[in-house]
């Protein structure tokens, strides 16, 4: 398996090229214009639809996170329904809202535990694959590769029938060794979750990291064991710092995944009493839009949770790419 | 090259045939739990076969179980994730293409804008997009799940990263020369010599529609539009009462799982090369 199918994409080069077409400032106007309605053509189908499915539902969640319902007639039952304006009433609401804070709070306490162990274990998963030493690499990768392969619902059945007491191979066995454990239980359920997370996701996260150390040249390990390094130096102090992008890129993408956790709780929650309808502020944006039947918080708490997520990995970009300036 | 020494092979061995047991255990409790009855679920062990397995009449019965309501299942989400990646891949060539061979006004805001959209999270767009949907009498119709599942912005940025580098502008002068209309070359030419981004980006898309359970939850109330991991979890919610419906559950996770598992394994090389181009700029 050769990365020959695709060459490495130099994206700068050919723009300047281009910008020499055309000396004559007539030539190059109606080659301008002939430009810009051949691009119409091939960019507005994908915009227009992008416009409705990116742009339009966040600007209409922003609307409904400033409105409010109210009704007419006596005791505030039954009559009319009508939309006012509330101001910032429905964002009150959900910061108020203690269930909404803690759910935060989980997924952050959540994405501080299972991120970098996930990250950590995809490097080192790859790097172990990369390294001179490894036997039978394709079957290795392919198997770590598998559960990426599973939705996060099948994954969340899979492995909640493999946490429930009564079906749990699991559960019998460490009990068979007298080990009494509940993998539901109000303590340990966040962490049965971050397990299934990290099943899923350490194999994608893998094949990523591996990529970008296949495109490495081999010279540089070649000069480095010359020099007298061992596999550890060189995994150390060559091969980590030229993945930091696809350490970035990785770590950004699980950063938006655990905010948006959503899937895994709510397949548990009939197996575990101690996911309430607030463990995420997924969940939690959900059941008010569907249970509490209460559209404007919901749209309050959509938008919060797209700024926190935006907010979180932009953040962490800087964060790195300001580090990746220093180290130069 | 000198050959490792042998503790590091033993070494190296060990720790990934344990991490591959971490991976492979749960797939492998599946296919023996799918070849059992409800009472060999609960009463044998789940690591061992029972003494009777029995797959393919559990496999039918899944199939068969409420008019074959699972198959219809299975069917929508092939023409979700099928329509989709198809539409997907096609509407990501040609605004990548277009980003990457025509200097325009606006190219690098427009190109920006849809960027962001990659760090837009899915789930916290599904909300705000089911509210606007059924404010536009959309809800709850096919075309629920599959309109947004034909916008792909990371299709776009990859398509455009590829197009750069592998459709040259000499080759396009020559067809405009030779008489060719716009359209004719992107569809002769353009596409084809972007074929390699477009499987990546195809395959990306399948398995992001296949495996998206939170917009269809929202998006749709009938059954009879349910993918498979909506309807599944339909079936789990009334285990309790039909306990039947666990062993329905465990066969149809198998049989979701096992379409993507050979995509996967046939197209891995292609899938990784895909994420190197995402990776390489970031």
């Amino acid at each position: 398996m050769s990365r020959d199918t695709l060459s490495r994409p130099e994206p700068a080069v050919r723009k300047r090229a281009r910008k020499d077409t055309g000396s004559r400032p007539r030539r190059a106007s109606r080659t301008e214009a002939r430009n810009a309605r051949a691009a119409a053509g091939f960019v507005l189908p994908f915009l227009a639809l992008f416009g409705l499915c990116f742009i339009a539902p966040i600007g209409y969640a922003l609307y409904q996170s400033l409105q409010k319902t109210e009704r007419a007639g006596p005791l505030g039952l039954g009559g009319r329904e009508q939309e006012t304006f509330a101001g910032l009433a429905n964002y009150a609401h959900a910061l108020a809202d203690d269930r909404f804070l803690t759910g935060f709070g989980r997924v952050l306490l959540f994405g501080a535990v299972q991120i970098p162990l996930m990250i950590v274990l995809a490097t080192a998963l790859a790097l172990l694959l990369e390294s001179a030493s490894a036997r039978g690499v394709a079957f290795f990768r392919s198997a770590f590769f598998l559960p990426y392969g599973v939705p996060g619902v099948i994954a969340s059945i899979l492995w909640g029938f493999l946490y429930v007491p009564g079906i749990s191979p699991l559960v019998k066995t460490a009990d068979f060794v007298g080990w009494d454990v509940d993998f539901l239980s109000r303590g340990t359920v966040l962490w049965s979750i971050a397990n299934i997370v990290t099943w899923q996701f350490t194999g994608y996260n893998m094949l990523v990291l591996i990529a970008q150390l296949k495109a490495v040249p081999g010279e540089l390990y070649e000069a480095a064991r010359i020099d007298g390094a061992g596999a550890w130096q060189v995994a150390r102090h060559i091969k980590l710092p030229l993945i930091r992008p696809a350490l970035v890129l990785t770590t950004v993408f699980s950063i938006i995944g655990t905010l948006q956790l959503f899937a895994e709780p709510m397949v548990l929650r009939p197996l575990a009493s101690s996911i309430d309808s607030g463990f995420t502020p997924n969940l939690h944006a959900y059941s008010e839009a569907f249970v509490g039947n209460n559209q404007h918080v919901a749209a309050a708490e959509a938008v919060l949770l797209a700024v926190v997520a935006c907010v979180l990995s932009f953040g962490f970009l800087r964060l790195a790419g300001g580090r990746a300036k220093g180290h130069r | 090259m000198t050959r490792p020494p042998v503790r590091h092979r033993i070494i190296t061995a060990s720790l990934l045939t344990v991490a591959a047991l971490y991976f492979l255990v749960p797939v492998y409790w599946l296919v023996v739990s799918a070849t059992k009855n409800s009472a060999d679920l609960f009463g044998t062990f789940g690591f061992w076969f029972s003494d009777h397995p029995h797959p393919v009449d559990h496999l039918v019965a899944v199939l068969t179980y409420d008019h074959g309501v699972y198959a219809r299942w299975f069917a929508n989400s092939l023409f979700y994730a099928g329509a989709g990646a198809v539409c997907a891949t096609l509407l990501s060539a040609s605004a990548g293409y277009a980003l990457a061979k025509f200097p325009f006004r606006g190219r690098e805001a427009v190109f920006n804008v849809v960027l962001a959209g990659v760090l837009i999270p899915g789930t916290a767009l599904a909300l705000p997009l089911y509210f606007l949907f059924s404010a536009m009498g959309l809800s709850n119709t096919y075309w629920a799940v599959l309109i947004p599942s034909v916008v792909s912005p990371f299709g776009v940025y990859l398509c455009r990263i590829y197009a750069a580098a592998a459709v040259p502008d000499s080759l396009l002068e020559a067809a405009r020369i030779d008489g060719a209309g716009e359209a004719r070359i992107f569809g002769g030419l353009g596409l084809r010599l972007m074929t390699p981004a477009l499987v990546t980006v195809f395959l990306f898309q399948f398995v992001h529609i296949w495996n998206n359970y939170f917009l269809p939850l929202v998006m749709l109330s009938d059954s009879d539009l349910y993918p498979i991991q909506l309807g599944l979890t339909s079936w789990t919610g009334y285990a309790d009462r039909q306990p039947v419906l666990y062993q329905y559950t465990v066969g149809g996770a198998f049989l979701s799982v096992v379409p993507l598992m050979v995509l996967m394994t046939v197209l891995q090389r292609y899938w990784r090369t895909g994420l190197t181009e995402g990776s390489v700029k970031a």
